[in-house]
């Protein structure tokens, strides 16, 4: 009897297992590609803006994947006040960890940088925007309407964010205040094991924007846009870097660069303007200067985007509207140092040069501003299919870690 | 005068009780009802989810939006074979496995060994208890404390400062002080058991038949704890195997948890065949734990 009994269990346990195994099976065999269609509408979503804000009181939340800092309190509750939208936020560590959130489709919207964008779209995670119903939308800038990351075949997929540059970042007690070079962080560097820099493949742009300077015969046009010799000049640079980096940090991990400047674990490295503010903030302030070397600097341009399942698409139109309004938008630029989208926000900000400081309305200041961007084969050139993928950078960037 | 109420009822033909004796006429099926959920789980969810990484590891991903594609292929394999960069990791974080699991047996031996042989039974559950506290302080907790103690103006550079010595700081030898820190609780409680279990008659009569204490010790009480031993490495060696978070925060290099990480996400295929790699090493590993005895020391 107990014999039989394990051999019952054991066809039992047999059968379980084929039954599992063609469950997961056919789970990962249906799927596929989802196109993308041009259509504004999405499920649930109100046809005019009193009908979302009627609809926006049922959801009552809205959940968004966000670049650290774009969701403070101190607008956020005046979101949930004025809509009764509760916002739900996750900071992504980097533009791909953003994409993968989004692919969970557990998230209402983004704020998705130049390397995120065109990603999104293409996967169908982000639907089109209906800007009939987003009134803030016409104070946008021009410069930043209808752009090749936001806008695809003249379809728009999300409202400008605002845009900002990445900064060289250093310790006035070991590099002068008047630097005017990003020479300290790449090699020949005195500052062996002091470097901070960002942890992600789109700082292979920043290689390639140095050497875009120093080796002008590498003929380097655009940093996102590299053959296979550029490309392997950056990868040398890094390399030659990687024994002299002290800490990497990332969206997530973006307050190690405060810590260990206080410490002077780090003194010299490259930085969003908004650890620079967390830096100003701390008492005493650390003794620190951020700017843009003269060999030009990569930056962003951000879009909020609405995922094409969302399941909270009034309070996402909601949000895509106020925060580009003239107040919160000044509120979120200077909180994150960034410039506004919103022409409009300039009359809001505390510091009444803001906008002036960052360039708000500068396009020609933005021609030397490479945004974040997402490498393709094509180069966009006369080269032709020569280019690095992402899918290269990405796999570069394990190999110069190590 | 008779009435019905007289007569005793019928036992009661409910449904549960009828439900019973089907069941206890078929044991089969009783069987099968009681190990369903339990069976069910374990397949479903535990080993579908490892099937499907295995399936993974076969596919590709398309080079610009990261979907995964359908497409069966070794390259995923290949690569990780021909790229110098996911053979250092994984030596890497296997020798880190090593290293740790040696320094934890050497800590955890003689903790254990006093807690079973020579404390006094107030003690000994003083000592148990001081070991299973840092199990209840949360895992993050501990990793941050680590950073902060290893950090340029932590307390290790501080108490190292008088000697004009330096800590390890973020480094791979920073992390392996970290992780043996951490996992050192699950070497000492399966070595104490294991020398709990040795009967003290065999010590004594190793006694009476002149043995010397350090003779008993080498011929008598490590063979018998040895199976503890490795029954303890085997968490110390997994664990640290599989970690990403605090190669994450002490670091400065790469190991097989953070690689697959920050791959999951672009490159799911790739981090998928990265994790066979652990698999299998733990594979052989219990397979060797299991011909030492250790399971029987669990």
């Amino acid at each position: 009897m107990i014999g039989r009994n394990v051999r019952v269990v054991r066809w039992a346990a047999f059968g379980l297992l084929v039954g599992a195994l063609s469950i997961v099976a056919a789970g990962c065999g249906g799927g596929g590609s989802s196109s993308s269609s041009a259509s504004t509408e999405i499920e649930g979503l109100g046809s005019s803006l009193d009908e979302i804000k009627a609809n926006a009181r049922n959801e009552g939340q809205v959940k968004l994947v966000i670049w650290a800092g774009y969701a403070d309190k101190s607008w956020a509750d005046t979101f949930r006040q004025q809509t009764g939208c509760v916002v739900h936020a996750k900071d992504g560590a980097s533009s791909d960890d953003m994409v993968d959130l989004m692919s969970t489709g557990a998230y209402d919207g983004v704020s998705a940088s130049g390397d995120a964008t065109l990603r999104l779209i293409a996967r169908g995670d982000v639907a089109p925007v209906n800007f009939d119903l987003i009134p803030n939308y016409t104070d946008v800038y021009q410069g930043l309407k209808g752009q090749s990351y936001n806008t695809v075949d003249g379809v728009g997929y999300g409202v400008p964010h605002g845009r900002g540059p990445n900064l060289m970042v250093w310790s006035n007690k070991a590099i002068s205040p008047d630097n005017d070079s990003w020479a300290a962080i790449w090699p020949g560097t005195d500052y062996k094991g002091k470097l901070s820099i960002y942890d992600n493949q789109i700082f292979i742009a920043d290689a390639a924007l140095y050497l875009k300077a120093t080796q002008p015969d590498l003929n380097i046009t655009n940093p996102y846009e590299l053959d296979d010799d550029q490309f392997n000049a950056a990868i040398d640079l890094l390399k030659q870097q990687r024994p002299n980096i002290g800490e990497y940090w990332d969206g997530v991990t973006y307050a190690r660069i405060v810590t260990s400047f206080k410490s002077g674990e780090s003194v010299v490295g490259t930085t969003w303007p908004y650890q620079v503010n967390l830096m100003a903030a701390e008492k005493p302030p650390l003794d620190v200067t951020a700017k843009v070397p003269k060999e030009g600097t990569t930056g962003w341009s951000d879009t909020w985007m609405i995922a094409s399942k969302a399941a909270d698409p009034n309070c996402m139109y909601l949000w895509m509207n106020y925060i580009i309004s003239p107040e919160a938008n000044a509120k979120v630029a200077e909180y994150f140092g960034e410039a506004p989208s919103n022409a409009k926000a300039c009359e809001f900000t505390t510091n009444k040069n803001l906008c002036a400081d960052y360039h708000a309305d500068d396009e020609a200041y933005w021609d030397n501003v490479y945004y974040w961007n997402t490498p393709q084969a094509d180069c966009g050139d006369d080269r032709g299919e020569v280019c690095k993928t992402y899918e290269d950078w990405r796999t570069a960037w394990t190999d110069i870690k190590g | 005068m008779t009435s019905v109420s007289d007569v005793e009822p019928p036992p009661r033909q409910g449904t549960g009780r009828r439900l019973s004796t089907f069941l206890y006429r078929h044991s089969r099926l009783r069987l099968a009802a009681l190990l369903a959920a339990p069976i069910g789980w374990l397949l479903v969810i535990y080993l579908g989810s490892l099937f499907l990484l295995l399936l993974a590891s076969f596919w590709d991903t398309e080079p610009f939006t990261s979907d995964v594609v359908r497409n069966w292929n070794l390259d995923n394999y290949r690569r990780i074979f021909d790229e110098p960069v996911y053979r250092n990791v994984a030596l890497r974080t296997i020798s880190m496995a090593v290293f740790v699991t040696v320094a934890d047996a050497v800590l955890a031996f003689p903790i254990a060994y006093y807690m079973a042989r020579v404390a006094s039974p107030r003690s000994r559950n003083l000592l148990v208890v001081a070991v299973l506290t840092p199990l209840w302080a949360s895992y993050l907790v501990k990793a941050y404390a680590w950073r902060t103690i290893l950090g340029e103006e932590g307390v290790l550079n501080w108490l190292l400062a008088p000697f004009g010595l330096a800590g390890p700081g973020y480094s791979t030898a920073g992390l392996w002080l970290a992780f043996t820190y951490l996992w050192l609780p699950f070497m000492i409680l399966p070595i104490y058991a294991g020398l709990e279990r040795i009967p003290s008659t065999l010590l004594e009569a190793s006694a009476d038949l002149g043995g010397r204490s350090v003779q008993t010790f080498w011929r008598i009480t490590l063979p018998l704890a040895f199976p503890a031993v490795v029954a303890g490495s085997i968490f110390t060696f997994s664990l640290t195997l599989g970690d990403y978070i605090l190669p994450g925060l002490i670091a400065d290099k790469q190991f097989i948890g953070t690689v697959i990480y920050s791959d999951r996400g672009t490159q799911l295929p790739v981090a998928a065949a990265f994790a066979m790699v652990p698999i299998a090493v733990m594979t052989v590993y219990l397979w060797g734990a299991k011909r030492l005895g250790a399971f029987e020391s669990l």
